[in-house]
């Protein structure tokens, strides 16, 4: 199979479902041509479908998510983009009490066929306004769905999938991911809302990671495996809908869980996995739950401070270490 | 503009209706009957109803907490709001929105709203849709003077204006945000002033006059359906009432209260048909009464609805999927 990057299979996703559907269009800040996006994910989207279809909004989250919504309650299939989550803050209110809500509040009466793009993650110097990770935030709240593709292939799937959906899906996309290649197939397909993967198996060890923590993940795995230590990666790629059962039946065979992921550690989605796992599978357990997240601060700025607070495949191979046995010991 | 009898007839039957709901709804709401908030729209009656007689059925509105008389104006039945209001499950959101959260999106009431500006960006985005769908459609937008000071508002006609989107922005300017007075919270008097900032028009009109505001709005809609993009409407009006049933907006000084009670905009209407010849007092008597009589039936009916089962909290959480993100 061809391999393309992370970019290129969301331009993809995107450019095909545009063809397929007249009522898909896009909206959001630099994203039409020649500039393209921030991070370049819709540039030649404007050749392709015109400036009407590919709407450069002006710099006004609020106006970008809530005319997205308006949109989607009139017969469109809104996809926005807000450059940064950093700056969806500024449209919490159109997609906290608003999207999320009026299916519901409502009373059923009208469904929010509504995708919010934007990015995450450290590792840029983009210090505490452009480098957090904040899908705990809107995993906190019913009525959005959370999507955290790690892969090309994921990240063309799941987006078609959430250009599908009926629901308002936050899709994060991490920005150092952009350039990764990978297999993606050049025909349409969907990765489905609420499956997680396993994206390496192993027997002593599960490791949920989520973006980015995945790579760390697998990194930490190669090491562990050079130690004797064969660990399990699951990829949740969806937050909500989440596969609890992929992440159980992997914890039930290894006994053992460490999560990973990029966000600070406090009120972290690390927090509500241990949580569930521990409700239905503490009798599974051989050690105590562990967790690999940011220290609570602020994302800084200077290289060597940033490195500091980010996730590493060394804290990953830690906290594992940490409960499991050294190999020499088990076998002497 | 000569308005033709059966629109004027049309809009004091409008009125006098949400009148009758107003006035019904506090009553029950001191009586306990109701609960949740209630903030009553007596005595801004002429906006919503002077807006909507230059509507289509087609057309869109959102509406803000204070919006019994926008979604009343636009055609909601009364019968299906009073039984959101007594949180039954005949009522327009099955007793999942109450007062402050009144939709019906087949007739393009797309939803009173709870926070305040919060519904002019929706508004906006409805404005897109109706662009790349190329219809005639309109969207009319009402938020209030307190509204008018939200990000939300400048953000939404910064890109109605660059866009051009079918728009039309109606403030009733109801001089209270809250408790605080207009004149504490903005500077400017007119708030049509902030259309120049956005190259949009702008107009003031008084917003107790039900004809005059149904002109304005009609110019604007005719220009938006036309292409010529959004309006701004500053309709000056007044709140008679506290911000909720049970302020007693002892804020207010009583001349205020009085100057507007002397412009009633349904005495004022009712003052014109008579005058006009287009209505004797026995036939605004007559619509009156009906009024009141499709309130009480409403009431009825609400009262007998059933409540809904418990586990309907759980439900429409999310469109084909349960609330615990399992496939329906």
């Amino acid at each position: 199979m061809r391999e393309i990057t992370y970019r290129d299979a969301i331009r993809e996703a995107l450019a095909e479902e545009m063809r397929r559907d007249d009522r898909v269009f896009l909206l959001g800040e630099d994203i039409a041509d020649p500039f393209g996006g921030s991070f370049k994910v819709t540039l030649g989207l404007t050749n392709e479908f015109g400036s009407s279809r590919v709407r450069n909004a002006p710099l006004s989250e609020a106006a970008i998510a809530g005319a997205a919504l308006g949109a989607a309650l009139t017969g469109l299939r809104p996809v926005a983009e807000i450059m940064y989550v950093d700056f969806t803050t500024t449209a919490m209110d159109q997609i906290v009490n608003q999207a999320a809500k009026i299916r519901y509040m409502f009373g059923g009466q009208t469904t929010v066929p509504l995708v919010i793009r934007t990015t995450t993650g450290p590792g840029r110097s983009g210090a505490a306004q452009h480098s957090q990770s904040l899908e705990a935030w809107f995993l906190h709240v019913p009525g959005l769905f959370v999507v955290m593709p790690s892969t090309p292939y994921d990240a063309k799937g799941l987006l078609t999938s959430a250009i599908h959906d009926n629901n308002p899906v936050i899709f994060i996309e991490h920005k150092l991911l952009y350039n990764q290649k990978g297999p993606v197939p050049d025909e349409p397909y969907t990765v489905p809302l609420g499956q997680a993967t396993i994206t390496r198996e192993g027997a002593d060890v599960t490791i949920v990671a989520t973006s980015m923590a995945v790579w760390r993940a697998l990194e930490a795995a190669e090491e562990l495996a050079a130690r004797g230590i064969s660990a399990e990666v699951v990829d949740p790629r969806t937050l909500f809908p989440l596969d609890l059962d992929t992440i159980l039946e992997s914890v039930k065979k290894t006994g053992r869980l460490v999560i990973a992921h990029e966000a600070v550690e406090r009120g972290g989605v690390g927090a509500e996995l241990a949580a569930q796992v521990c409700t239905r599978a503490f009798d599974y357990l051989d050690a105590p739950i562990q967790r690999v997240a940011a220290p609570s601060v602020p994302v800084p700025f200077a290289p060597v401070l940033e490195k500091r607070v980010m996730i590493h495949a060394a804290d990953i191979v830690a906290a594992v270490q940490k409960i499991v046995p050294a190999r020499e010991k088990t076998l002497g | 503009m000569a308005v033709p009898a059966n629109k004027r007839l049309w809009m004091y039957q409008r009125m006098v209706t949400i009148r009758a709901f107003e006035e019904k709804a506090i009553e029950l709401f001191k009586a306990a009957e109701l609960p949740g908030f209630l903030h009553s729209q007596i005595g801004q009656e002429a906006v919503p109803v002077g807006a909507c007689a230059a509507l289509r059925d087609d057309d869109y509105v959102t509406s803000t907490h204070r919006g019994h008389g926008d979604v009343i104006a636009k055609g909601a039945r009364l019968d299906r709001m009073m039984a959101e209001l007594y949180a039954k499950e005949t009522g327009y959101c099955r007793g999942k929105g109450g007062s402050m959260h009144i939709a019906d999106f087949s007739l393009g009431i797309m939803g009173a709203n709870g926070i305040v500006g919060g519904s002019i960006p929706i508004a906006t985005g409805i404005g897109v849709s109706i662009q790349m769908r190329r219809t005639d459609q309109v969207a009319v937008c009402f938020f209030g003077d307190g509204g008018s000071n939200e990000g939300s508002f400048h953000e939404s006609l910064n890109m109605a204006s660059t866009w051009n989107l079918p728009v039309i922005y109606v403030c009733q300017n109801n001089q209270y945000a809250e408790s605080t007075p207009k004149r504490t919270h903005q500077k400017i008097a007119d708030i049509a002033v902030r259309a120049t900032a956005y190259d949009m028009p702008g107009v003031t009109v008084d917003g107790n006059d039900v004809v005059a505001v149904y002109e304005v709005v009609q110019a604007a809609v005719d220009r938006a359906r036309a292409g010529g993009g959004p309006s701004l409407i500053d309709a000056k009006t007044y709140r008679r009432l506290g911000h909720y049933v049970g302020d007693a907006a002892v804020y207010r000084p009583k001349e205020e209260l009085e100057y507007w009670e002397a412009r009633d905009p349904i005495e004022t209407c009712r003052r014109h048909l008579l005058e006009t010849g287009l209505s004797t007092s026995t036939e605004a008597r007559a619509i009156e009464d009906a009024a009141r009589a499709a309130v009480e039936d409403a009431v009825v009916h609400a009262r007998q609805a059933p409540s809904p089962a418990p586990d309907e909290a759980l439900e429409d959480v999310y469109s084909g999927w349960d609330w615990q993100g399992q496939r329906l």
